[in-house]
């Protein structure tokens, strides 16, 4: 039986557009590289019990019904399947039990979620450093905490995940708060908008709160970091109001904010526009989350960042687009099924503009100001490597990338890209739109090469040549 | 060069060259240091398109018999590359083999040998299996021996491009980049370049447009049946080494095979992807690619458990015959050094001497005539009387 629609990750984005497409009676595949579904947000949520949940909290419960859904739905779900392309001709190559396939399919869903921000400080890969969003999967999947730990950046995210360590009884030995205090003037306008989620300002609010009362040390005003130590994380230093502290830790999570992952839709040669709310690219989508290349959509934060419910109502949008595109609905009952999506949609990305503006990264911690910070990890490139390389004149992302290999590493520039990309329009005084990204090429993630070569033998009526 | 257009950062040029690849480079920097006046037209970047991005395999060895007079006028270029464009260009030397995997693979060597030599080219020389293998430990058991070249090797192309581009900046050739040349016309002896930045006014014009100089040629009646490909890349996360001393190729089913220093493995092969030279892009064709990495593993087992961790493309402008056109023009004041299928890096720094000598009408040092544009057109005449 062929399929109509391929869906490729199965987080919140994912998983409700199979859902969607299924229940009108598409045939789906949906491909998605961990063991179980849930994406970042609901991962490892089937094996969540009470005990998750207190710690974890309801939004991270809500992922149970919706990946028990998809599993009783007529669905096929690959996991553990390693998605590598996908071509201007909707072919998907993908790895999964150590064979590499071709699949095609009339439409193509990418629901790749985001990715961290890079957090370019110095120290910043010793080992003992982590995203937070890192260590809070830890937490996810195997219930691991670091005693003791420093929580340093900005972004919901990071007190989230601080909050969930004190709901798991795990000391923090700081919170160290990099936003601007200017921020927040520039955050105001955006109230009245936000206020459509003010339960999750007041739920902001609620978790500072009781991380205040815990007796949690939180620093603000926070201008520079470094990590201490030369082999492994030994602590952090902290420029806060201009005056230098060191507190001692051998974990270090950091964190200033998610942006789309858009390796693969980079990879798959769609149109992209550079969003200066959100200070990072996205695929160019029209309201059925349809990109520029036909039959392929984007859906969840992969095509810009709006959390865990937007990211539902975006996957049911692109499943109806798809359907009605393949004619297994019609517009009409599109138009009519998309409403309550379409709602929660607006409601949910109302609140974007106030938590963009107020917890934009500062322009000192995305491009890196100390000399020896390291800017590309896979090659160990500094700040002063890369700085070098564009003052002899090679002024974009592909120039520096030929010639100092930046971005060329096993992360395929995903630590690296934004920063380099910023750097290059602060030290040529262009906007960064202007600069432009990577060339990013398939595989978006390092394959077996026995795999591909073995491509021509793994065949089935689904693979196309 | 004459500016027509008031684009007052223009400066004058006797020559100008149309494409900033190694050959626009190479060619531009010959000229300069002769003291001709230069100016580099570049639609994009210098170096972004196959001389930035290809294997950087500086190899005499395989050459076709007519070809291999340049190849070792280059040669002795790249062996001082140095003192050439004062960068080292990351050449490294070691040695070229094309690995025999039957008897007639080895029969195919030894007759190739044989012709050379009666050519009077000594450098190719055919190893048993005993010497393969102690140059390569790793290489397959069937491997039964190679053709081989002592000297050869291999250096970082978008590297070796830019430093053709800085050292001719230095003597004072004009770079300039995202100026495409929309067009060309002849007004009385002069010959008018036409970008959107402006026009150029020059008495010889040099099309080393790559992939797109058949394009250009048209325009300038010289018809070249060019095709663009998109030869593809493969190179793996780094592994221990076990072939850093040699760049490995076969004999029969296309193969080039590199490990860097750093451990990582560059594979390329025969298959390209589609190259799509309008809107410069390259598709990869992933299918095909696992023809050349299946040919890999089968001369290094070693290679199944490698990680791929990118791949890429080129656009390489072929001819029918896969020999460039290195010659003058119909028109005067033209010279073509374009097409060179997929072969033209190592050929750059010796063919933009026998440019920049077409350029200035001095005679070259080593004929030229497999490489005239006119070839084309006499095939096309031949076929028509039939
Ligand atoms: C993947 C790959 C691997 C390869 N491996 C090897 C190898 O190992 N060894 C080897 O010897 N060779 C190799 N080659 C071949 C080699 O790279 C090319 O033959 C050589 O670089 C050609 O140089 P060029 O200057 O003619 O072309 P290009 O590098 O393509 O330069 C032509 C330039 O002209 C510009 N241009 C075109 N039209 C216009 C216009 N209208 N106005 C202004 N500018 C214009 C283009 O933008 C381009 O930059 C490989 C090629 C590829 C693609």
């Amino acid at each position: 039986m062929s399929i109509d629609i391929i869906i490729i990750g199965a987080g919140p984005a994912g998983m409700s557009a199979a859902i969607t497409a299924t229940e009108s009676g598409a045939k789906v595949l949906l491909l998605d590289d961990q063991p179980t579904p849930g994406g970042q947000i609901y991962r490892a949520i089937e094996a969540a019990g009470d005990k998750q949940a207190t710690i974890l909290g309801p939004e991270y419960m809500a992922g149970k019904p919706l990946a028990q859904n998809m599993r009783s739905t007529n669905i096929e779900y690959v996991a553990d399947a390693s998605v590598w392309q996908v071509t201007d001709e909707r072919e998907v190559g993908y790895s999964s039990n150590g064979q590499a396939r071709l699949v095609t399919a009339p439409a193509i869903i990418l629901a790749t979620g985001a990715m961290e921000r890079p957090f370019p400080i110095k120290g910043w890969t010793l080992p003992g450093v982590m995203m937070a969003g890192a260590a809070q999967t830890m937490l996810k999947t195997s219930g691991l905490a670091a005693e003791g730990a420093i929580f340093a950046g900005c972004g919901p995210l990071l007190y989230l995940v601080a909050h969930q360590y004190l709901q798991a009884g795990v000391k923090i030995a700081a919170i160290v708060d990099t936003t601007a205090k200017a921020n927040r003037l520039k955050a105001l306008p955006h109230i009245p908008g936000a206020l459509r989620r003010w339960d999750l300002l007041s739920k902001g609010q609620k978790w500072q709160s009781e991380i205040r009362k815990s007796g949690t040390r939180i620093i603000n005003n926070v201008r520079a970091l470094k990590v201490l130590g030369d082999t492994k994380a030994e602590g952090l230093s902290v420029n806060a109001g201009g005056t230098w502290q060191n507190i001692p830790s051998d974990h270090i999570f950091l964190h200033q904010g998610v942006v789309p992952n858009v390796n693969l839709s980079f990879a798959a040669s769609l149109d992209h526009d550079w969003d200066e709310q959100q200070l990072c690219w996205r695929p160019k989508t029209d309201q059925w989350c349809g990109t520029s290349i036909d039959g392929v959509y984007v859906a969840g934060d992969g095509g810009g960042i709006g959390g865990g419910l937007a990211a539902r109502a975006s996957g049911e949008i692109a499943a109806l687009g798809s359907l009605a595109k393949l004619g297994l609905i019609d517009t009409a009952a599109r138009d009519s099924k998309a409403k309550t999506a379409r709602t929660t949609l607006r409601r949910e990305l109302s609140i974007r503009p106030f938590l963009d503006t107020w917890f934009r990264p500062s322009d000192d911690f995305r491009v890196p100001t100390d000399d020896d910070a390291i800017i590309c990890r896979c090659e160990e490139l500094s700040l002063k490597d890369i700085r070098d390389t564009i003052e002899i004149g090679l002024v974009g992302p592909n120039q520096l990338k030929s010639f100092c290999r930046a971005g060329m590493g096993p992360c395929q520039g995903r630590f690296c890209g934004l920063t380099v990309q910023e750097l290059i329009a602060k030290q040529t005084n262009r906007p960064a739109a202007d600069v432009g990204y990577y060339r990013l090429r398939p595989p978006i993630k390092p394959l077996r090469l026995e795999e591909l070569a073995n491509l021509q033998i793994e065949e089935d009526e689904n693979i196309k040549f | 060069m004459k500016i027509l257009n008031s684009d007052p950062a223009s400066k004058t040029a006797d020559v100008i060259v149309i494409g900033g690849g190694i050959h626009g480079c190479s060619a531009a920097l010959h000229l300069i240091k002769r003291g001709v006046s230069v100016t580099v037209l570049e639609k994009d970047y210098v170096g972004c398109h196959a001389s930035g991005v290809n294997a950087g395999g500086v190899r005499r060895l395989g050459r076709e018999y007519v070809e291999v007079p340049l190849a070792q006028a280059s040669y002795e270029y790249w062996r001082d590359i140095k003192s050439l464009v004062d960068d080292d260009c990351g050449y490294r030397v070691s040695r070229y083999l094309k690995v025999a995997r039957s008897d007639e693979d080895m029969a195919k060597a030894r007759q190739r040998v044989n012709d050379l030599n009666a050519r009077g080219f000594t450098h190719e020389d055919v190893v048993d299996q005993e010497t393969l293998r102690a140059y390569l430990p790793a290489i397959a058991p069937h491997c039964v021996g190679a053709l081989h070249v002592d000297g050869d090797g291999s250096a970082l192309p978008f590297q070796t491009t830019q430093a053709f581009k800085r050292r001719g900046e230095k003597l004072g050739v004009n770079f300039r980049e995202e100026t495409p040349v929309i067009d060309i016309k002849r007004h009385a002896s002069n010959w008018h370049v036409e970008t959107h930045k402006g026009t150029f006014e020059a008495l010889t014009v040099i099309n080393a447009a790559g992939a797109w100089g058949g394009v250009l040629a048209a325009k300038l009646g010289d018809d070249v049946p060019l095709q663009a490909h998109a030869p593809m890349l493969a190179i793996t996360a780094r592994m221990p080494a076990f072939a850093t001393n040699a760049v490995i190729g076969a004999l029969s089913g296309a193969l080039s095979f590199k490990q860097f220093e750093n451990g990582t493995v560059l594979i390329g092969g025969g298959v390209r992807g589609r190259a799509l030279p309008d809107s410069n892009r390259t598709v990869l064709d992933m299918k095909g690619m696992s023809q050349f990495l299946s040919t890999a593993c089968d001369v290094f087992p070693i290679m199944k458990r490698a990680n791929i961790m990118r791949t890429w493309a080129g656009i390489e402008g072929y001819t029918p015959d896969n020999l460039p056109v290195i010659s003058s023009g119909r028109a005067e004041g033209i010279v073509h050094a374009f097409g060179f299928s997929a072969h033209g890096f190592q050929l750059a720094p010796g063919v933009g001497e026998f440019v920049a000598d077409l350029a200035t009408g001095v005679a070259p040092r080593l004929s030229l005539d497999a490489f005239n544009v006119s070839r084309f057109q006499q095939i096309d005449r031949a076929s028509s009387y039939i």
